[in-house]
C-alpha cells in the first residue's frame, strides 16, 4: 500500500431531487489499494462511485482523483446491440486496428468469452454480460477500476471469474474501489474498507478489522444485519 | 475506426451518393420549356397527342403543368412558366395589359356544353344558354360549379349573368362549389346527378359519366377560344423565349393546326384550329 | 363488385411501360428523400436527445409537431421558395424531380428526427453513464447510441418512406404532375380519378400498394437477418 492517496474527497455534499445523498463526505483511497465501500442501501455508495468517476458533480467540497484512465463496471451491465467484440472495442478507438483486435481478443479470453466474440452481446446471460462489461473495463488498462456490486446477480462460477480478474488487475497495480453487499467478497478482495451511512464515511480502516471488530455503532448495525451464510452456521 | 462507426458512415455515404445521383442536372436533358395550361387541355389528352409531334420537329421537350386558367396565369406572373395556353379572354387581356406577355395568339377553340342528368328535372334540354341558366336558378336543381377561377368557371359565371341571375342572392345548397379541376367537378356531378358546365374536350374524354348527358350545346355564347402567350422575358429573364416562341410558332403553323385538328376521341374532334380566324375576329 | 374487380385486374395486366416509369420515379424520389431525411434527421434527433441546451423541450415539441406537417403546406412554401421569382429561383428546381425530392425530404426529416430523438433518449437511460464513463467524446457517444438503436431507426425510415411515397400535396404543387417527367404514382392516380377513369386509378393504386409492400417486406427480411446476427 502506498502512502499517496489516489482519491481524496473532502467535504463533498450532494443533493438529488432535494434529498441529501452525500453529507460532507470525506474519504481517501490509497493508490494501488483495493478499497471496499460498504453500508446499508441508500447510504450513498453508488453515488460516491459516480462522483469519483466524474459522472456526478457534487454541490460542494473538493474531489481529487489522480488516475486518468478509469473504468466503471455498473451493477447492471450497459451493452450496446452489437457483438461482444464490438462492445469491448467501444473505448479503444484510439488504438490501431491490429492492436485493438489483439486487445479485444485477450480481454474476452480473460473472462472466458473468447469463443463468443462474434455473438450478439445483448443475447448473453446476465453473468456473461457482466463478465463482458469487466472485459471492456480491463481492455482500457485502467489505473482506477470502479465496481458497483459487480456480482450482485451472478452465479458462483461467474463470480469467481470476475473476482479472479479483479484480483489480477489489483496485483498489477490498478487501484480498485468496490461497492458490495457480499461481505465474503469484501473479505476476499479488499484490503481497506470504508463504511458509509447516511452520506457520511463513519469508519475507515483495514478491511478485516472493520468486518470482524467494527468500532462505530453504524458499522456494527450494518454488519449485524448480515444473514448467516457459512454452511456450519446454517446447519446449526 | 471501430466497426459500428464505420458502418454508420458507409450508410450515410450511400444515402448521400444516391441523393447526388438523382439531383436534377439541367444539361443532361434536352432543351425543355414549361407550359402552364388548363386542366381541360391536359385531361382531354390533347397534349399527349400533339407534344410528341412538336418534339420530333423541334427537339424541344414541352413540360405541361395543368392548372386552372387563373392559377396558370399566376404561375406565369411569377415566372414559373415560359408559355401559357389558357381559355379566359378577359383574364388573358388583363395579363397582356399588365405587361406579362407581349402578344396573344389565337390557337384553337372548342365549346362548352351544359351537362345534366338524362331525366333533366329542370327541363333545360335544347334551350339557349340564357333560358337554360334562368331555369336552373329557378328550379334549384343540383348544380356543380368548378369554383376555381378557371376559364370554365368564368364561362359559367358569365352564363348566370347573361341570364340575369344574381348568383349571390339565389345561392343555396343546390349550388355545389367544389373548387377543383374539370375532372373532379364532373365526378362530383355524376355522383350527385347534378348539372354542370364543362368543356366538350374533357367531357368527351371523361369516362365516369353515370347518367349524365349533354343537354345544351351549340349556342354561340358557349364558344370557348384558347389563346397562347409567351411570358414576357423583360419581366422574367429566366424565360426561355426562343424555345417558347418556337412552340407558339409551331402551334399556329399549318403543321401545328393540323395536329390539333387530328386529335379525336371516339371519332369525334375535340379542338378546332383557329389560328387563321385571329385576323378576322 | 366482382365485375369492377375483374376490370381492375385486366387493367392491371395491361399496364404499360409508362406505368413502370411512373412507379420507378415515385420510388426513386421517395427513397432519395428518405435517404436525405435519414442523413439529416438521425444526427439532429440524436443531438436533441443527448445535448442539454435552453429551449430543448421546445425543439422536441416542434419536431413532434412537424411529424404531422401538412404536405400541401410544405409544397406551397417550397413552391414560393423555388419559384423563379423566389429566393432559390435561379436553381431552376421548380417542376423537377429535384423539387419533389426536396419537398418529401422536408416531410421526412422531422419525422426521422423526432423518432430518433425518442429511441436515442431511451437508449441514453441505460447507456448514457457507461458511455460517458468510457471517456467517449459526445459525438462518439451519440454514434454508439445510434448504432444501438439502429433496428428501431429502420422503423423510422419505413415510416418516413410510407409518408413520402403516399403523399400527393407536396409533389403535385412543386412537381407540377408533368407527364413523363414529374408524374408520380399519387399524382397519376389523382389525374386518372379526375378523368373519371376510376378502374385505371384503382389499378394504379394497387401498384402503389404493391410498391410499398415490396419495400417493407424487403426491409423486414433484411432487418430480421441483421437482428439474428447482432441481437
Amino acid at each position: 500500500m502506498s502512502a499517496t492517496p489516489a482519491i481524496r474527497l473532502e467535504d463533498v455534499a450532494l443533493s438529488l431531487d432535494g434529498r441529501t445523498v452525500l453529507d460532507h463526505l470525506c474519504l481517501e483511497v490509497a493508490s494501488g489499494s483495493v478499497t471496499a465501500i460498504i453500508g446499508p442501501n441508500g447510504a450513498g455508495k453508488s453515488v460516491t462511485l459516480r462522483v469519483i468517476d466524474g459522472l456526478l458533480r457534487p454541490d460542494g467540497g473538493t474531489v481529487q482523483v489522480d488516475p486518468h484512465r478509469r473504468a466503471f463496471v455498473f451493477q447492471r451491465p450497459a451493452l450496446i446491440r452489437a457483438t461482444a467484440a464490438a462492445n469491448v472495442a467501444l473505448a479503444l478507438g484510439g488504438l490501431p486496428r491490429r492492436a485493438r483486435a489483439a486487445r479485444v481478443e485477450e480481454a474476452l479470453a480473460r473472462v472466458r468469452l473468447a469463443e463468443r466474440a462474434r455473438d450478439a452481446a445483448t443475447r448473453f446471460s446476465g453473468g456473461e454480460q457482466q463478465r463482458l462489461a469487466l472485459a471492456r473495463a480491463w481492455a482500457v488498462e485502467p489505473d482506477l477500476l470502479l465496481l458497483d456490486e459487480p456480482t450482485a446477480n451472478l452465479d458462483p462460477a461467474s463470480t469467481e471469474i470476475v473476482e479472479g480478474l479483479v484480483s489480477a488487475m489489483a496485483r498489477a497495480g490498478t487501484t480498485v474501489v468496490l461497492v458490495s453487499h457480499n461481505l465474503g467478497q469484501v473479505a476476499r478482495l479488499a484490503d481497506t474498507a470504508i463504511v458509509l451511512a447516511s452520506g457520511r464515511a463513519v469508519e475507515h480502516g483495514p478491511a478485516r478489522q472493520i468486518l470482524f471488530s467494527p468500532r462505530t455503532s453504524e458499522a456494527r448495525a450494518y454488519l449485524a444485519g448480515e444473514l448467516p451464510w457459512t454452511p456450519s452456521v446454517v446447519a446449526s | 475506426m471501430d466497426p459500428f462507426r464505420r458502418r454508420i458512415l458507409t450508410l450515410g455515404l450511400a444515402a448521400l451518393l444516391s441523393a447526388a445521383g438523382l439531383l436534377p442536372s439541367a444539361d443532361a436533358e434536352p432543351t425543355s420549356i414549361v407550359v402552364a395550361s388548363t386542366t381541360s387541355t391536359e385531361q382531354s389528352g390533347l397534349f399527349k397527342h400533339i407534344l410528341p409531334l412538336f418534339r420530333e420537329t423541334s427537339g424541344i421537350d414541352v413540360k405541361v403543368v395543368a392548372l386552372g386558367t387563373g392559377q396558370a396565369l399566376d404561375a406565369a406572373r411569377r415566372g414559373d412558366a415560359d408559355v401559357v395556353l389558357v381559355h379566359d379572354r378577359p383574364a388573358e387581356d388583363k395579363f397582356l395589359a399588365e405587361g406579362f406577355a407581349k402578344t396573344r395568339y389565337e390557337v384553337m377553340y372548342n365549346d362548352f356544353v351544359l351537362i345534366g342528368p338524362a331525366s333533366d328535372p329542370a327541363g333545360v334540354r335544347g334551350l339557349g344558354v340564357r333560358e337554360a341558366f334562368a331555369k336552373l336558378a329557378a328550379s334549384k336543381a343540383a348544380f356543380v360549379s368548378r369554383g376555381d377561377r378557371s376559364g370554365t368557371h368564368s364561362a359559367e359565371l358569365r352564363g348566370w349573368k347573361e341570364a340575369g341571375v344574381d348568383l349571390a342572392a339565389v345561392r343555396g345548397p343546390w349550388y355545389r362549389d367544389v373548387g377543383q379541376g374539370m375532372g373532379p367537378a364532373l365526378n362530383a356531378a355524376s355522383a350527385l346527378g347534378a348539372y354542370i358546365l364543362a368543356d366538350r374536350g374533357t367531357w368527351l374524354a371523361f369516362k365516369n359519366r353515370a347518367d349524365l348527358v349533354i343537354l345544351v350545346q351549340g349556342d354561340p355564347s358557349l364558344f370557348n377560344p384558347y389563346g397562347v402567350m409567351l411570358v414576357n422575358p423583360d419581366k422574367h429573364p429566366g424565360v426561355k423565349a426562343k424555345e417558347g416562341q418556337a412552340f407558339i410558332d409551331w402551334l399556329v403553323s399549318p403543321a401545328g393546326q393540323q395536329a390539333i385538328a387530328g386529335y379525336k376521341v371516339g371519332g369525334e374532334q375535340l379542338f378546332f384550329p383557329s389560328a387563321g380566324a385571329l385576323v378576322t375576329r | 363488385m366482382m365485375q369492377t374487380l375483374q376490370e381492375i385486374l385486366s387493367r392491371l395486366c395491361s399496364l404499360d411501360r409508362d406505368v413502370l416509369a411512373i412507379a420507378w420515379l415515385s420510388l426513386r424520389v421517395s427513397l432519395t428523400a428518405v435517404g436525405i431525411g435519414l442523413v439529416l434527421g438521425i444526427p439532429l434527433g440524436a443531438f436533441v436527445a443527448v445535448a442539454r441546451f435552453p429551449g430543448r423541450s421546445a425543439v422536441v415539441g416542434l419536431l413532434n409537431a412537424f411529424m404531422g406537417l401538412p404536405p400541401v403546406l410544405v409544397g406551397l412554401a417550397l413552391y414560393l421558395v423555388l419559384s423563379r421569382s423566389g429566393p432559390l429561383g435561379p436553381l431552376g428546381l421548380l417542376f423537377t424531380p429535384g423539387a419533389m425530392i426536396a419537398a418529401q425530404a422536408t416531410l421526412a426529416t422531422p419525422l426521422v428526427a423526432a423518432l430518433t430523438q425518442q429511441v436515442v433518449a431511451d437508449a441514453r437511460v441505460h447507456l448514457g453513464e457507461q458511455l460517458r464513463s468510457l471517456g467517449l467524446s459526445a459525438p462518439r457517444q451519440a454514434g454508439a447510441m445510434i448504432y444501438d438503436v439502429r433496428f428501431s431507426l429502420v422503423t423510422a425510415a419505413l415510416a418516413a418512406f410510407g409518408r413520402a411515397i403516399s403523399e400527393i400535396g407536396a409533389v403535385l404543387v412543386v412537381g407540377g404532375n408533368i407527364d413523363g417527367y414529374t408524374r408520380t404514382m399519387t399524382t397519376a392516380i389523382s389525374l386518372e380519378t379526375q378523368k373519371g377513369d376510376l378502374s385505371l386509378a384503382l389499378a394504379l393504386g394497387l401498384v402503389l400498394i404493391g410498391l410499398v409492400l415490396v419495400v417493407n417486406v424487403a426491409v423486414a427480411l433484411l432487418r430480421r437477418h441483421a437482428a439474428r446476427v447482432y441481437g
